[in-house]
C-alpha cells in the first residue's frame, strides 16, 4: 500500500470528527430532556 | 415532547450500516488507481463530505428564505441546524484534501481556485455561526443569520464550477465533468454519496430537536 498514513489519517480524522459531533448531540440531548422534565414537574 | 425515538435508532442503525457499506466499497469493492495508488481512496469520502456540506448550505438558503417569508421559528432552527452539519463537513473537505494533495501535489495547500473558494465557504458558514451565538437579541440575530445564509450560498456555485472557470491543479469533476472513473469506482462513490446523505439526514433530524428542545426550556422557564 503507497502513502497509507496519508489514507489512514484522513479516515481517522472523518470517524473521529463524526463520532464527537454525534456524541456532542447525545449529550445534548439527555440534558436538555432532564431539563424538561424537570421544569414540567416544577408547574 | 412527542417521543420520536424509534425514528432515531432506526435512522442510527441504517445510517450505520450504510457507513460500514461506504467502506467496504472504498477498500474492497473500488480497485486501486493505476498512477496514485492507495491515497486516492480518500476520494470516496472526501467528494461525498463536499456533497453533503453544498446540499447542507442548500437548505441553509431555503430554510433562510422561508423564515424571512414567514417569521416561523422553525425555519430558522433548521436553518442553524443545517448550518453547523455544513459546517462539520466542510472543515472534513478542508482536512482531507491536503492530506490527499501531500503525496499527489507534493504540497498540503496551495492557493489554488477550488482551494480558495472553498476555504471562503468555511469562513462564511464559520461567521453565520458566530453571528448567532454573539448577537444579544435572539430576533434580529435570527433575521440577520438568515439573509447571510442566502448571500454566502452564492459561494457554493462558484466552488463547484471554479474548477471550469479557472486553470486548477484539482481534478476535473466526476459527476457532470466527464471523468474517466472505472465501473467500481462509480459504484463506491455513489454508494457514499447515499450513505452520506443519509448520515445527514440523521444529524439534521437530530439537531433540530436539539434546538426545538431548547427553544421549549426557554418557553417553560418564561412562563413559570
Amino acid at each position: 500500500m503507497q502513502n497509507i498514513t496519508f489514507l489512514f489519517a484522513a479516515y481517522s480524522l472523518i470517524w473521529l470528527a463524526i463520532f464527537l459531533f454525534l456524541l456532542n448531540l447525545a449529550r445534548k440531548v439527555t440534558r436538555l430532556e432532564q431539563q424538561v422534565r424537570h421544569l414540567e414537574e416544577e408547574r | 415532547m412527542k417521543s420520536i425515538k424509534p425514528l432515531y435508532f432506526t435512522l442510527a442503525v441504517l445510517t450505520f450500516i450504510l457507513m460500514e457499506g461506504a467502506l467496504y466499497m472504498a477498500f474492497l469493492h473500488a480497485p486501486t488507481e493505476r498512477t496514485m495508488g492507495d491515497v486516492q481512496r480518500i476520494f470516496y469520502f472526501h467528494v461525498p463530505s463536499a456533497w453533503v456540506s453544498f446540499l447542507a448550505f442548500f437548505v441553509v438558503c431555503i430554510a433562510s428564505i422561508a423564515f424571512l417569508r414567514t417569521g416561523k421559528a422553525a425555519w430558522d432552527r433548521l436553518a442553524a441546524s443545517s448550518a453547523g452539519i455544513g459546517l462539520l463537513f466542510i472543515t472534513l473537505v478542508l482536512v482531507t484534501g491536503p492530506l490527499w494533495a501531500k503525496p499527489v501535489w507534493n504540497v498540503y495547500w496551495t492557493w489554488d481556485a477550488r482551494l480558495t473558494t472553498s476555504l471562503i465557504l468555511w469562513l462564511i458558514y464559520l461567521a453565520y455561526l458566530m453571528v448567532r451565538s454573539y448577537t444579544s437579541d435572539p430576533e434580529r440575530g435570527a433575521k440577520f443569520a438568515a439573509v447571510f445564509g442566502i448571500i454566502g450560498f452564492l459561494d457554493v456555485p462558484i466552488v463547484y464550477m471554479s474548477i471550469r472557470w479557472w486553470r486548477t491543479l484539482h481534478p476535473a469533476p466526476v459527476i457532470g465533468g466527464g471523468g474517466g472513473l472505472a465501473p467500481e469506482m462509480k459504484a463506491a462513490l455513489f454508494f457514499s454519496l447515499f450513505a452520506f446523505t443519509v448520515l445527514y439526514i440523521t444529524l439534521l433530524l437530530l439537531s433540530f430537536r436539539i434546538r426545538s428542545m431548547e427553544q421549549k426550556i426557554q418557553a417553560l422557564k418564561h412562563n413559570s
